[in-house]
């Protein structure tokens, strides 16, 4: 299956993930985390990725990244970079490809800051080791990097504490576009944040975005955020893709009854109230089956005829 | 769907908080501080109303929470369950009966059902403690009842909490506060950490109680959405006291008071077009921060005063939709969050902003 719509940028696609599949071996028996996934994003693109907890989405980021450990191993499919095979990358390459090809922030990043130096400290150490600038050099581009998310260049000599949590956030979104990399992979940004403090944070996310053209791999479960900010996105359930569209689309039509419930899950602030169903509790899906193009652009794993039976029954 | 709470002026509450107070002390013998949690909060929950508490963390939801629970010791004020002030009739800790007319369910149901026991002995001993158990046929009777009204199947009475899933442990959780048939239920985020699919129907269930059976509800949230869902009213807290309290839909679609504004404006709404405007919002942090006008000033029924927290009343009296004059400052400003460092932050970047356009 190739999912080639239309996206906003060119057509080239930055990423290419065909067929990938994930296992997590124990000695008894393996889970399969991810399960023959297939997406591609395009120059300066935003993807979205929605799905709760446990069904492989956070995997998936951490196999673009080649940070999958023990007992985790890609079982099978290819993940391609701009043309070059991720999988196959040495240790050098792999060193370049992470921060100066593709950047991510993680979930709580804003604690991974290193306590007992400055935030700039923490930036020129990217410049130089990275980039191979000079000192003074790399100072000048911190300034300019921390103005980039708005944040006053006096806290270059600020400690992690003396920032409040969004703002440190906003520094370690800075830190990863310090190379200017092609892809952002941002695995829920803003969850442990304010709701003010998290859309300030993503509207910063679109407008770096704006400005430097990168692509961005966007992580979450929070389908308003996700269809609000992405262009296409796709949404997992057990380790597959059961629906993948342009985001508007989805929102405004979804169609998989698991999209369906996880829309429902955010109720809307204008007009009327109406009753909302969610999954009932213990409904499960499985043997998921490929996707098929419903419309134009937009695909669906279809139903097997009991399964759609069982949901039926359950919300009544 | 019915909106409209079915209390009237002239009942008794069935909870009521006023004039609540709560420091919290620290530090040593000759440098003590005070925090002041909680600025002297009046609220009130008709029978068979929802009333959905929002706020940012820090604004002090969880500890009015935890002084309703009686977790917490109020430093001053008032705890009405009926018209009883509670906190004197039992003086030191919550009474059984207290606990069979308020019961809480809390955030986290895989922290508040102990892994070795199974279901049925939750609910079996919520009963046998409240003389409600019975025999044990009017007892399986209960049980059996109990599940169903949550939406469980009976011979989960046997399983243990770890082959539940969080939404079923929740319903678990929601089974043991109705065991005591309690006129309220707190409940603080009951959703926030269940998986987003099965969030609604928590909700749905809870309405189904208030509808069905007629409790009252404090439903504590940050999720202005599921507030406006579930709840007949809202009420807004900023830095420890309430600032807009009304009906949901009204309060969400006339926000009044600035801080209201910025959380409404925050969340993500497919719908909306164009949802975030920058300097606007940094306008609404600034107006927040730093008010420097009411829009009620120069109403001759409620004059504006920056000493007294006077309410204004918005729109129809009918939506008892109030804000809370915006001149006015509490003497201690709780607002120890990151709103305050950020908006001094966003101040700054526009001057030096204008300063750079100023000499370009």
């Amino acid at each position: 299956m190739t999912v080639s719509q239309t996206s906003p940028g060119s057509h080239q696609p930055v990423l290419e993930i065909q067929d990938l599949t994930v296992k997590y071996r124990g000695d008894t028996r393996s889970t399969t985390a991810v399960d023959r996934v297939s997406f591609s994003i395009g120059t300066g693109e935003i993807f979205g990725l929605a799905g709760e907890s446990g069904c492989g989405k956070s995997t998936i980021a951490n196999a673009i990244m080649r940070l999958l450990r023990d007992p985790a191993e890609i079982a099978g499919g290819s993940i391609r970079f701009g043309g070059k095979d991720v999988l196959a990358l040495g240790k050098e390459e792999l060193r370049r490809f992470r921060w100066q090809d593709v950047a991510m922030v993680f979930q709580s990043a804003m604690n991974s800051l290193n306590p007992v130096m400055t935030i700039g400290d923490q930036i020129v150490d990217i410049y130089t080791t990275h980039a191979g600038y000079s000192r003074k050099e790399s100072l000048r581009r911190a300034a300019e990097l921390l103005e980039l998310v708005r944040i006053d260049p006096a806290r270059l000599k600020s400690y992690p504490h003396q920032l409040s949590g969004g703002m440190r956030q906003r520094a370690v979104i800075a830190m990863a576009v310090a190379l200017k990399p092609s892809l952002l992979i941002l695995d829920e940004p803003t969850t442990a944040l304010d709701v003010v403090v998290q859309q300030e944070i993503m509207a910063q996310i679109k407008e770096l975005q704006h400005q430097l053209g990168f692509s961005v791999l966007f992580i979450t479960h929070d389908m308003s955020l996700m269809v609000e900010l992405s262009h296409r996105m796709a949404v997992m359930y057990g380790g597959r893709i059961v629906e993948t569209a342009k985001a508007k689309d989805i929102h405004a039509a979804p169609r998989h009854p698991y999209t369906q419930a996880l829309m429902g899950a955010f109720p809307p602030l204008t007009g009327p109230r109406v009753p909302l169903t969610g999954l009932a509790d213990g409904v499960k899906f499985s043997n998921i089956a490929d996707l098929q193009e419903e419309t134009p652009g937009h695909f669906v794993a279809p139903l097997p005829a009991d399964q759609s039976a069982v949901l039926e029954g359950a919300r009544s | 769907m019915t909106v409209h709470s079915k209390a009237s002026e002239s009942e008794v509450p069935a909870l009521e908080v006023s004039g609540l107070v709560k420091d919290f002390h620290s530090g040593g013998l000759f440098s003590r501080t005070t925090v002041r949690a909680l600025g002297g909060v009046d609220l009130s929950i008709g029978r068979g109303e929802i009333v959905a508490l929002v706020g940012e963390s820090g604004s002090g939801k969880s500890t009015l929470a935890r002084c309703i629970a009686r977790l917490e010791k109020p430093t001053a004020g008032k705890i009405l369950l009926d018209g009883v002030n509670v906190l004197k009739r039992d003086r030191f800790q919550a009474s059984k009966d207290y606990r069979a007319q308020l019961q809480m369910v809390f955030q986290d149901p895989f922290g508040s059902l102990n892994p070795v026991h199974r279901i049925g002995h939750f609910l079996t001993r919520s009963l046998a403690l409240h003389g409600k158990a019975g025999n044990p046929a009017e007892l399986r009777g209960r049980l059996d009842g109990l599940m169903t009204t949550v939406g469980l199947t009976p011979d989960m009475l046997n399983s243990y909490p770890h082959e539940l899933s969080g939404g079923q442990r929740q319903r678990v959780a929601i089974a043991r506060a109705l065991a005591v048939e309690p006129e309220v239920i707190l409940a603080d985020e009951p959703t926030s950490m269940l998986d987003v699919s099965v969030r609604i129907g928590i909700l749905n269930l809870l309405r189904g109680l208030r509808d069905r059976q007629g409790i009252s509800m404090l439903y504590i949230t940050h999720d202005l959405a599921s507030a406006r869902y579930l709840a007949d009213r809202i009420a807004v807290m900023f830095a420890g006291e309430l600032v807009e309290e009304g009906e949901s839909l009204d309060l969400l679609a006339n926000p009044a008071h600035p801080y209201t504004r910025l959380l409404v404006s925050a969340v993500p709404d497919p719908a909306r077009t164009g949802s975030y405007d920058p300097s606007a919002r940094a306008a609404l942090r600034a107006a927040v921060m730093e008010p420097a006008s009411c829009a009620y000033d120069g109403d001759p029924q409620q004059p504006c005063s920056a000493t007294a927290p006077v309410r204004h009343q918005v729109g129809d009296p009918a939506n008892r939709h109030w804000v809370r004059c915006h001149l006015y400052r509490p003497a201690s400003a709780a607002a120890g969050n990151a709103l305050a460092t950020d908006a001094l932050e966003d101040a700054h970047q526009d001057e030096s902003r204008k300063a750079a356009v100023a000499s370009a």
